[in-house]
């Protein structure tokens, strides 16, 4: 009955309405997902040029491309945008506002308004951070330390200070949201069981953020009321103590870390079943290890504290901790492992990423033991040790995951499939260049290099022009999907509905989805990952 | 041969060594763990990649597995848990008869007061083979005291004393870095630690000709400031006799018990109010803002100097005059 015309001209979440109203205005939580992508990686960027201007001047001992205040600020705002306007909301905000809905079988999440809410929260504490950064910046480092930040910068901590603790609304609405719609909303027959450990780990992030944000920005608001108003609440000479903004700064931020890899564990989860076509490997012990990471993340934050004079015993129970975090992580790491193990593996570009993942997360993981170790900590602490550890599960875990998720579920979301040869070949140099970059780090780091030096001794040269040269091609890296998702998007082979064959219910609805998700409320009957279910994907990935 | 492309730091200090034997038994782990995760995975993909004809073989899990994999991991990380507990139990609990060395931070210089006299600016001489405890604090910010070749790093904050103690092995000069981010001249806030055989040290000491020990420095500030009117020096005044306090326990008025160590006697002077010994009143002024932070040192280190010497120790930094304790205390 309906005519090819009408075939092609199919209504789905993307045409269903034009203009910019409809997105503005809209409360569909596929179309918040992208108003999220775009402003994410328009700081993704921003944060990016403030990494090139650091690598530049890291290039030579000497203090010489940018002057000292100016350095400063570059890798200050460099983790700050990084950190909390693109890493705490890049997958969650996108990828599980996008996906939630749809891999528990419901029309949108719970709360669609406070959704869109969210995204003008972003956008309204994004502004807020612009206009700091373009009326002179700020210059604390991301941490915020005090007295310094409090009493002794220059530079408009305030904005900065309130526009963090603006954003962190809009990421307390979003992991309310989640828990919620998880709770409430799943399709009949979806018990708890058979969730995707995609939502597991999401519902673990998103208790992190509900419980934990509200710390830093109570935190934060101290920090501005004590610069605005002279509280005295940090001054250690009107009985306050600066070690106390510490261990409240790291109460929050420490669990933000599990905020940034829990969604990245959660993509991985996906991928590679999929691409082993084999049911996750022990699921009950990958969906409870998100758990507990979430649970015991909130208890080991002094580990960023041993040699800020806290006491010896608290120390020891706080290294102990951090050791017993390191369990679950390490559980999800071989479970992937053995999900591989007699399965049907292919390279595609998601499982590239995902392959990457497990690696760098390893690296990250592992050197972590090296700082929960107290007397190793005494001596790495605070040297690029430290930055080699975090961007190794940062970058290297975290964007790692958010790249394959991207492509993972671009054809559900653009409808069009990105080029195989091309998407490969950018995973290839990603991964490269994050070693480059990083791993020469580890070693000036236990030669004894300070982090946030604006010049340094001659004799940590060498490791930090490899550095500068690995920067260089994970940019190369980073900007290939760039060009070739966009390209993708006019040029494109149009997208089946499930090219992987993947088993999760948001394939089993068009590409790009209706406004509604689905015709109707599909009533699940199968359990998570039965890929013995599924045929092979026809080979749209494999050419040969 | 590796001048330019250096790859293990110099280790001069009893921490340095224990510190990377730690470090290598970590690095072993983690590079054998790496190896081996990256060659199963290598593996796994070689050898069951996709091919026409063959299925995946569904695997539900495995109880025992999943209980291994957990459990020796923990095994091995109790391990270091213990080596690394060990090494910073001993890097915070200074030798009783170590030298003691001053430090005051600021932006950006690192400012230290030896006990018989000498100062410096950015430049630490400490002689070979002697356990050496630093007693830093700080006048505005969090700074760090990190010498990368004793592999030993405190925050130095203001308020408070923080203390670090290093016992070199190798006579050399070595990198002194602030490690925590203090403005704009951070990376500006370095200096040098110079490590000297005995004599060459006694020398430098002779040289560097101190105008007196910092306890007389402290004596002299004692007098000048009025102090002694109230603290006697043998019978009771309007505030307590300060003979024989340092190091023991006070009674306060409240009922508390506290040890009169450098934080006490500082808050003592800045805020005297807040904890007062037990039969006395509090009617001392406040001191904030009237000393600074290296003449609180030479109060402490001559309050430091009324105690009684260990027996059968003779006294090395020269108790000043008349306040020298009877041969006989004990």
């Amino acid at each position: 009955m309906a005519t090819a015309a009408v075939t092609t001209e199919k209504k789905n979440y993307l045409n269903a309405e034009y203009g910019i109203r409809s997105w503005l205005l809209t409360t569909d939580h596929k179309r918040i997902a992208l108003l999220y992508l775009l402003s994410i990686t328009l700081f993704f960027f921003i944060g990016g040029f403030f990494a090139l201007l650091i690598r530049l001047e890291l290039l030579t001992p000497a203090g010489d491309l940018l002057t000292a205040d100016m350095y400063n600020k570059a890798f200050t705002m460099h983790g700050q945008i990084m950190v909390f306007f693109f890493l705490i909301p890049s997958i969650p905000a996108v990828l599980g506002n996008f996906l939630i809905p749809m891999m528990i079988g419901a029309k949108d999440l719970a709360f669609p308004r406070i959704n869109l809410l969210s995204w003008y929260i972003y956008v309204a504490a994004g502004v807020l951070y612009i206009y700091c950064l373009a009326t002179g910046g700020v210059d604390t480092g991301w941490t915020f330390y005090t007295p310094y930040s409090s009493m002794f910068s220059n530079t408009h901590v305030v904005e900065a200070g309130l526009a963090i603790f603006i954003v962190g609304f809009s990421s307390i609405l979003t992991g309310l949201n989640f828990v919620v719609t998880v709770h409430r909303m799943r399709a009949p027959g979806l018990t708890w069981s058979r969730l995707p450990l995609f939502v597991w780990s999401h519902y673990a992030t998103s208790i992190i953020m509900l419980l934990g944000t509200p710390v830093i920005a109570i935190t934060l608001v101290l920090v501005v009321l004590e610069r605005t108003l002279n509280l005295g609440i940090f001054d250690p000479a009107r009985g306050g103590d600066p070690v106390l903004f510490q261990h409240l700064f790291w109460f929050y931020s420490h669990p933000a870390v599990y905020i940034m890899i829990l969604p990245s564990m959660a993509v991985m989860s996906e991928i590679i079943p999929c691409f082993s076509r084999k049911r996750v490997f022990g699921y009950t012990f990958v969906a409870m290890s998100s758990i507990a990471i979430a649970a015991i993340g909130f208890i080991v934050w002094a580990h960023h504290m041993f040699v800020a004079g806290i006491s010896l015993y608290s120390a020891l129970v706080f290294s102990f901790l951090s050791f017993l975090v390191a369990v679950p992580s390490a559980i999800k790491v071989f479970n992937w492992t053995a999900t591989m193990y007699k399965g049907s593996v292919s390279f595609s570009t998601p499982m590239l990423y995902a392959m990457g993942f497990i690696g760098l997360f390893t690296i990250g993981g592992l050197t972590g033991l090296f700082l929960a170790t107290l007397g190793v900590d005494v001596h790495v602490h605070d040297t690029y040790f430290v930055i080699a550890h975090f961007h190794y599960v940062m970058v290297g875990g975290a964007v790692m995951g958010y790249l394959g998720g991207m492509h993972f579920w671009w054809p559900k979301i653009s409808g069009r499939m990105y080029p195989e040869g091309w998407g490969r070949l950018a995973a290839v140099v990603v991964f490269i260049g994050f070693n480059l970059t990083f791993f020469p780090q580890f070693i000036v780091g236990y030669l004894g290099m300070p982090r946030r030096y604006w010049q340094y001794p001659p004799e940590y040269q060498v490791y930090n022009v490899l550095s500068t040269a690995g920067a260089s091609i994970l940019a190369v890296g980073y900007l290939l999907p760039m060009v070739y998702l966009l390209w993708s998007l006019r040029y494109g082979k149009i997208a089946p509905d499930n090219p992987w064959q993947a088993t999760g219910l948001e394939w089993r609805t068009a590409s790009p989805p209706p406004t509604f998700n689905f015709e109707e409320t599909p009533e699940v009957t199968w359990e998570a990952y039965e890929y013995d279910k599924m045929p092979l994907p026809e080979e749209v990935t494999l050419e040969r | 041969m590796f001048d330019n492309l250096p790859l293990w730091p110099t280790a001069a200090s009893s921490h340095a060594r224990y510190e990377d034997w730690l470090f290598i038994f970590l690095t072993v782990v983690s590079v054998v763990m790496t190896v081996l995760i990256f060659a199963v995975i290598a593996v796994f993909a070689m050898k069951y990649r996709r091919r026409h004809g063959r299925e995946a073989t569904q695997i539900e899990g495995s109880l025992l597995l999943e209980i291994g994999w957990s459990i020796a991991p923990l095994g091995i990380m109790m391990l270091m848990f213990a080596g690394g507990a060990v090494l910073y139990f001993i890097m915070r609990s200074p030798p009783r008869d170590s030298a003691q060395v001053y430090v005051v931070a600021k932006q950006w210089m690192w400012k230290l007061q030896h006990m018989e006299g000498p100062r410096e600016i950015n430049q630490l001489h400490v002689p070979v083979d002697r356990d050496v405890e630093l007693i830093m604090t700080s006048q505005d910010v969090i700074h760090s005291f990190y010498v990368p070749a004793f592999r030993v790093k405190q925050d130095v904050l203001p308020g408070r004393y923080t203390t670090l103690w290093f016992r070199a092995t190798k006579p050399g000069t070595y990198h002194l870095f602030c490690a925590q981010f203090c403005g704009t001249m951070h990376s500006g806030m370095i200096g040098e630690v110079t490590v000297m055989e005995s004599k060459d040290y006694q020398a430098w000491m002779t040289s560097a000709a101190p105008s007196g020990s910092l306890a007389q420095t402290g004596m002299t500030l004692f007098q000048q400031l009025g102090c002694n009117t109230c603290h006697l020096n043998d019978v009771q005044g309007r505030g307590p006799v300060l003979k024989g306090v340092y190091g023991n326990p006070v009674q306060l008025g409240d009922g508390r018990t506290v040890t009169a160590d450098e934080n006490y006697i500082r808050e003592s002077i800045l805020v005297p109010a807040a904890k007062v010994v037990s039969g006395f009143r509090p009617i001392m002024p406040s001191w904030q803002g009237q000393v600074n932070e290296e003449q609180l040192n030479e109060l402490i280190a001559y309050i430091k100097s009324l105690n009684p010497p260990p027996t059968g120790e003779a006294v090395t930094a020269g108790a000043p005059g008349g306040t020298t304790p009877p041969p006989s205390a004990k």
